[in-house]
């Protein structure tokens, strides 16, 4: 493939990438505007973010062709803490209901 | 044996080590600042979550969607300016990378004047850190630090891309550093993607 091949191939590749996320992105706006539950919207909007984001670090970030190493550190890493920060819902919840541990 | 041995902990072959996931030293410092601001982001919006959830009367003042469409828009398309900015520097067409660049930093100011002048008519209703009319008080506080962090970053993306762009087309920067920087610019996106379904789509007063 000559250079000018790849830099056509890689542009097209990007606007595909770019598209889906647009595309995406609309869904959240749809999903905003549709008569569901505050958390059934709530879930819908998380997992698209999550997919807009995953294309955006896998193809905008190049990380799906950097070594898998790298890919599974920036994961493993990012995923642990995101975790590791949800373990305060339950209070959350408790402050807005006062139950069972309030009275 | 020499100091430089005694420095590698004797191993002379440690010189010549290959660098973490055969990633050159300035990108990989580029993806531990990441890691650590994505960090800093996931903080703040789950706190933000935290305290929406424990709030009853948690404000939805966001009266239409046009306006945070058109910033979604705008940052979305910077990105892709950053990736022709970066393919027209890799294929050494200096000019294209370097206007694509500046179009790029274009889209971060525009999208930075439409941040502010939303955050002037959110005030202009009354909104301010620690009371807005709609409902509990801490909503001012949660929406201007979280969107002000990503103006904050979106800012110092601008002033990094103008700085890496001359320097890139003066000969002092090469691709890579252009890449680098893009990798910045690519990460501020990522993260309006969670700001804007949650802290404005989940707040429309419809």
């Amino acid at each position: 493939m000559t250079m000018a091949q790849e830099h056509r191939s890689s542009t097209g590749k990007y606007v595909v990438v770019y598209v889906c996320i647009l595309v995406i992105a609309a869904l959240q706006f749809v999903v905003a505007y549709s008569a569901i539950s505050g958390p059934q919207m709530f879930t819908r909007m998380l997992i698209l973010a999550i997919v807009e984001a995953a294309l955006a670090v896998l193809f905008f970030m190049h990380l799906w062709v950097e070594s898998r190493g790298l890919l599974w550190f920036v994961v493993i890493f990012t995923v642990f803490v995101l975790l590791a920060m949800q373990y305060g819902w339950t209070d959350s919840f408790r402050l807005v209901g006062g139950a069972p541990w309030a009275k | 044996m020499s100091q430089a041995d005694l420095t590698m902990g004797g191993h002379s072959a440690g010189v010549m080590e290959q660098p973490a996931f055969s990633v050159p030293a300035k990108k990989m410092a580029m993806w531990l600042f990441i890691i650590a601001d994505t960090a800093t982001f996931a903080a703040c919006l789950v706190a933000y979550g935290f305290i929406r959830n424990a709030s009853p009367n948690w404000p939805r003042p966001f009266h239409s969607i046009t306006n945070v469409a058109i910033m979604t828009f705008i940052l979305l398309t910077s990105s892709l300016t950053m990736l022709f900015a970066i393919d027209a520097s890799k294929a050494g067409d200096k000019a294209r990378a370097f206007r694509w660049t500046m179009i790029t930093a274009a889209g971060g100011i525009l999208f930075a004047l439409l941040h502010i002048r939303e955050w002037f008519a959110l005030m202009g209703e009354g909104m301010t850190l620690l009371k807005n009319p709609w409902g509990t008080g801490l909503f001012g506080a949660a929406f201007f630090s979280i969107t002000g962090l990503h103006l904050l970053h979106v800012s110092g993306g601008v002033v990094a891309l103008v700085a890496v762009g001359l320097r890139y087309q003066g000969g002092r920067y090469n691709s890579d550093d252009l890449e680098i920087t893009g990798l910045y610019w690519h990460f501020v996106d990522l993260v309006w993607m969670f700001v804007v379904p949650l802290v404005y789509l989940l707040n429309l007063s419809h």
